[in-house]
């Protein structure tokens, strides 16, 4: 079977009127192709994408990074497929609907909002930018999440998650809200966590959570976040059914590790 | 002395999609859905594997075991000859009711297809035999003919559902198998495949199928070596090279030699670790210890996510540390599990309820006809 | 507790020369020679000395000998030295026995049981110091056929070609990362990759800022699974992009770079807290199944805009061929293979010596396994683990592999003398440690320099080696077995390499 050759995409962009949004028709798209068209509209000016009738076209978002850093907005009807704004270099990304594995794949910049929910491997190795997800997220959410001085990621879920939250975590912060009050059921949180913070809204047992995990109630500073990032997760997502400060009156419980290196005793030297 | 065989496990590697849908109410639809929806991960194979299993697909002959086969071979004279070998075995066995090439089209892009074939038929049990009940009867005839015919393969054995599958994109296999025009099925699952071997086969493919219990995976046993020595103790045949072999002879083991209900099987094969267990009440511990215990080498390790399907029922399960995906939704009567969920949605834009199910505990979905009948 | 363990190397002095200068207390940093004011005399402590020779080749007056010590044992050929007291320690510890560099065990080595072919007569053999002899080669994947179409003088290719990467000899630098090894042996390997027309490879430690202007050209990124120093730049700023999924010194675990070794800088280019244990855990915690990996391999080709080769690593282990054959397949195009007797900053000893397999071994499985499924052209093999010198190079590409990564054979160029003892941060030679007393001694000068000149100088030997068998350009050897035999070895392991005995 011959391979086909890998052709380059030069595709025209749709066309442009001034002052409106771009739109591009997902249907029948391949992720190449689609991805392609959303560089091209990128690289010749336009600041708003709307994408309809999206069904799982991979990593929307990642081929769109410039030297001059250029930036955009992009809005997703459908469910993306996996790896949504893998690499992610300062865009926005707003999904109405549900997204699946693998968002915000090692990203650096930016902002994903998601009017639903979102599958396993949520923000792993994220390393900068914000992330709200309205509904659950499933297994190995913020997965070695990590930080440096004032570059600090941030990942907002409104529901719960599933096994190995925060798992070998090295910094950032993770907030999960518990909105329907079904209480926290994941196990193994904080495997191996090393650096950054897991704020949960309720409690956990001490089973659930990792060996090298401390569990503490929270702090001025703790609330002064807290407020921060609930308050703009409120903001995204007008349609849930509790207000900023119901929800900040609530219980909090949080998750630091107790030593930045959680294996130091490992090895015999 | 003949030198001792080397212990070649030799299994292929296979990572892919699934698929399934199931309407609780018994109404039948085609495979048309189904096929989209399994085109719609197509990035996930790479062409060498599609299939699909169908229940609810010969509701005239409700009562016969349809066996579908596949002669291979280079040449068509060497599929002719394993056919013949096999329909006098077949006769000497069984009732052959009617039989007939499965009918496909000719516009697809499978690769190399063999003679695919269907028989209708009921155990003819001679002597010892008679003491076998029919089930065991058939698994053991259809073990006979796929070590012993060369060329031929029993790859769907149930009553009243079939197998349908080859080297190709799934969707192509849909085409070629007519899957969308010809069958009606209560349950459709699917799979598409993406192996390491490029001499895949047509028995390659998944679904695999003993009885009326068919496997799609996705993912890698990495305990097949062990799974494997367990199950050839208790009979079974390990011939297709394929890990995914060790799951359907292990479901059939296990639900319908053994009669565990599928929450205890799901506890065999993705029990909880010994850590949970530990901290878990008298009754549960005790069972799941001496499950754990029993049952140790039938412990599927590795990264999978599989849909089982059997008469009636539809069940997705992971492993325990959820290492494959699956996502699972309802809209009305429909029941849908997914590797991917923009695929159901492909198909189904609105849904009830969407959820990726905890790793080791399985999703079951029933007939309602059936589930009246259990109360 | 009181160890019951040995010492492993001791220390000789010869009073008579030695002036009591104290260089070899500067030089040492693991403290092993101390000097006594009271008695005017340096007093060196055994159970410190790790044999890396430093004190040795930097003693003005030659007066130091180090050498390991003798086992006072009784022989017994189950229970060796090394079992009895790695025994012991873990008895002190309850720890696991933690080593650096590559396996030193007796596996045997086929580069040494293979023998190259010579032409004469029928063939003559080229003079590569006058006759042109090329060893440029691409790495990346071919397209199966050409469009090309010819038409009144003009030539068009209408096939799109997948980026390759484009070396002037078939040895590129292995990946070690920044906090792995030192920056000035970092540095080192970039100055002189960009200075002998290949390419260093970052490995896990990310690409410091300041570095990728002028380096970037010749680097290739890794993105492994700690993820560390990767941002969209990063990845467009280098050659091509590796996907470390495994590496033969400890295939199937995770690395592990203690928090001593994260220093402000280190943690600057990884992003993760000064003095924390940068872990890379032992999968990428996206690649559960062959499909993540290709989707792992298409979300990089996006982020670079398709413009870089994707290469993906991996250890050679029992099934590899299998897997290798399926990277392939989910869009790699290149396959870096790590053998055996790779090396590492820091590893299990457990696992270093008994998990793996030979690369040579590895390769010719590999390059069969590709080309009887008609996909070898879809990819580039390079081969690593355990390269010793330009013989193992020509025989590695004889056997099937595209190009070479030294590690190992870099470091030791650069002064390294595999004391193993790389994860204790404090490697006297500059290579394998933060800190800036002791890195500050690696040169990156002249460090660079001996790399360029072992790049040179091995080039050279190969063009000599071609040229003996009648060959002036690289790619007329790749593959080709023909031109090797073996010697001494078994049925199997003929078969396996695919090559004839010597004599046959």
């Amino acid at each position: 079977m011959v391979r086909a050759a890998t052709s380059q995409s030069s595709l025209k962009p749709d066309q442009v009127e001034e002052g409106k949004d771009a739109l591009i028709d997902a249907t029948d798209l391949q992720t190449k192709e689609l991805n392609g068209r959303l560089r091209d509209l990128m690289l010749t000016g336009v600041k708003k994408v709307n994408i309809i009738n999206v069904y799982g076209q991979r990593y929307i978002g990642t081929r769109l990074y410039t030297p001059e850093h250029l930036k955009m907005e992009i809005e997703i009807f459908g469910t993306p497929g996996n790896d949504l704004a893998a690499f992610l270099y300062g865009h926005k990304i707003t999904v109405h609907g549900n997204a699946q594995d693998g968002v915000g794949n090692t990203m650096d910049t930016g902002e994903i909002i998601v009017k639903g929910r979102a599958g396993d491997v949520l923000a792993f190795s994220m390393r900068g930018g914000e992330i709200y997800v309205r509904d659950n997220c499933g297994y190995r959410t913020a997965l070695h999440m990590k930080e440096y001085e004032d570059k600090r990621p941030v990942l907002v879920v409104g529901g719960r998650s599933q096994d190995f939250l925060g798992e070998y975590m090295a910094g950032g912060i993770v907030i999960l809200l518990d909105l329907h009050d079904q209480t926290h059921e994941a196990n193994f949180i904080g495997s191996g966590m090393h650096g950054g913070v897991i704020y949960l809204r309720g409690s956990v047992e001490r089973s659930q959570v990792g060996g090298q995990v401390d569990i503490s109630p929270l702090n001025d500073a703790d609330r002064a976040v807290l407020d921060q990032y609930v308050s703009k997760f409120v903001e995204h997502f007008p349609e849930i059914d509790k207000s900023r400060e119901e929800i900040l009156n609530s219980q909090f419980v949080r998750l630091t590790p107790k030593s930045k290196r959680p294996y130091g005793n490992l090895y015999a030297y | 002395m003949p030198r001792i065989r080397r212990e070649l496990y030799n299994k292929e590697i296979c990572a892919c999609s699934i698929f399934g849908a199931m309407n609780r109410d018994s109404e039948r639809f085609t495979g048309a859905g189904v096929m989209k929806a399994i085109a719609n991960m197509h990035v996930r194979g790479n062409g060498l594997g599609g299939g699909f299993a169908a229940y609810g697909i010969y509701p005239q002959y409700e009562d016969y075991y349809a066996f579908h086969l596949m002669f291979t071979g280079r040449s068509v004279a060497a599929k002719l000859s394993a056919k013949k070998e096999l329909d006098a075995f077949l006769c000497q066995k069984f009732d052959v009711v009617y039989d007939e090439e499965i009918p496909h089209g000719d516009e697809a892009t499978v690769s190399d297809p063999p003679l695919v074939w269907r028989y209708f038929v009921l155990p003819k049990k001679q002597g010892e035999d008679s003491l076998l009940s029919d089930e065991d009867y058939i698994v053991s005839n259809v073990m006979l003919v796929n070590t012993r015919i060369e060329n031929a393969n029993v790859f769907s054995s149930g009553k009243n559902m079939g197998c349908f599958k080859g080297v190709g994109y799934p969707e192509d296999i849909g085409v070629y198998f007519m899957l969308d025009k010809l069958y009606s099925a209560y349950a459709w699952t699917a799979h598409g495949r993406f192996p390491t071997n490029t001499q895949a086969w047509w028995g390659g493919a998944h679904p695999f199928g003993l009885l009326d219990t068919t496997i799609v995976h996705n993912g890698e046993i990495s305990s097949y070596g062990t799974n494997r020595w367990y199950l050839e103790m208790y009979g079974y045949a390990c011939t297709l090279q394929t890990d995914t072999e060790v799951i359907a002879y292990a479901a059939d083991l296990l639900m319908r030699r053994q009669k565990l209900p599928i929450e205890i099987v799901a506890k065999i094969l993705a029990p909880p670790i010994w850590n949970a267990i530990d901290q878990m009440n008298e009754t549960e511990k005790k069972l799941l210890t001496t499950l754990r215990m029993v049952y140790a080498p039938l412990l599927m390790n590795g990264p999978f996510a599989i849909i089982i399907g059997q008469t009636g029922r539809m069940i997705g399960l992971t492993d325990r540390i959820r290492l494959r995906p699956i996502t699972a939704a309802t809209r009305g009567e429909m029941f849908y599990l997914s590797s991917e969920e923009a695929s159901i949605r492909l198909i189904s834009p609105q849904l009830d309820r969407v959820w990726t199910p905890n790793g080791g505990e399985p999703v079951v979905g029933e007939l309602n006809s059936m589930r009246k009948v259990l109360q | 507790m009181k160890s019951f363990v040995f010492p492993e190397f001791e220390i000789i002095r010869d009073e008579e020369k030695c002036g009591q200068c104290r260089g070899c207390e500067r030089q040492c940093a693991f403290g092993t020679h101390t000097y006594d004011p009271v008695a005017d005399r340096l007093i060196s402590d055994n159970y410190k000395c790790v044999g890396c020779q430093r004190c040795v080749i930097f003693c003005p007056k030659d007066a130091i000998v180090v050498r390991p010590t003798q086992s006072f044992y009784r022989p017994n050929a189950s229970w060796s030295r090394e079992k009895l007291e790695d025994l012991k320690k873990q008895a002190e510890t309850g720890g696991v026995i933690l080593t650096g560099c590559g396996t030193d065990k007796q596996f045997r080595i086929y580069w040494d049981h293979i023998v190259l072919n010579a032409s004469q007569v029928t063939n003559p053999s080229i003079d590569p110091l006058r006759e042109p002899m090329e060893l440029r080669t691409f790495l990346g994947a071919k397209p199966d056929l050409m469009d090309i179409s010819a038409k009144d003088g003009d030539v068009e290719i209408k096939t799109s070609l997948s980026p390759n990467l484009m070396v002037e000899t078939p040895i590129l630098f292995s990946a070690m990362s920044y906090g792995a090894i030192s920056y000035n042996a970092f540095r080192s390997l970039a100055t002189a990759a960009c200075k002998s027309g290949t390419y260093f490879n970052t490995g896990e430690g990310g690409l410091p800022q300041e570095m990728r202007d002028e380096f970037g050209r010749c680097a290739i990124v890794q993105v492994a699974s700690g993820r560390f120093g990767i941002d969209a730049e990063y990845l467009n700023c280098a050659q091509a992009v590796e996907i470390k999924v495994g590496q033969g010194a400890k295939p199937g675990i995770g690395g592990h770079l203690p928090g001593e070794k994260v220093s402000a800088a280190v943690a600057q280019t990884r992003m993760i807290p000064m003095g924390t244990d940068a872990i890379s855990p032992a999968p990428h915690h996206d690649i559960y199944s062959i499909e993540d990996l290709s989707m792992l391999i298409f979300a990089l080709k996006e982020a670079t805009n398709y413009e870089k080769p994707i290469s993906v690593k991996i250890a050679a282990v029992h099934n590899f061929a299998a897997i290798a054959s399926g990277i392939v397949r989910a869009g790699a195009d290149i396959i870096a293979i790590d053998g055996l007797r790779g090396g590492t900053g820091a590893a299990p000893k457990a696992i270093r010596d008994n998990v793996g397999i030979p690369i040579e071994l590895a390769i010719s499985s590999l390059d069969r396994r590709l080309r009887n499924e008609g996909i070898r052209n879809r990819c580039s093999i390079i081969a690593a683990g355990g390269i010793r010198c330009s013989s193992d190079v020509i025989k590695a590409i004889a056997l099937g592999a595209d190009a070479v990564y030294i590690g190992s054979a870099a470091l030791i160029a650069m002064g390294c003398t595999l004391c193993q003892k790389c994860y204790t941060g404090k490697c006297n030679w500059g290579i394998c440690t933060q800190d800036p007393r002791l890195s500050g001694r690696l040169n990156v000068d002249i460090a660079s320099q001996r790399l360029s000149n072992l790049i040179t100088a091995w080039s050279h030997e190969i063009s000599e080696m071609l040229g003996g068998m009648g060959i002036n350009a690289l790619e007329s050897l790749r593959g080709n077995r023909d031109h090797l035999r073996g010697v001494g070895l078994y049925e199997w392991e003929l078969d396996v390499l695919g090559i004839k005995g010597a004599g046959e």
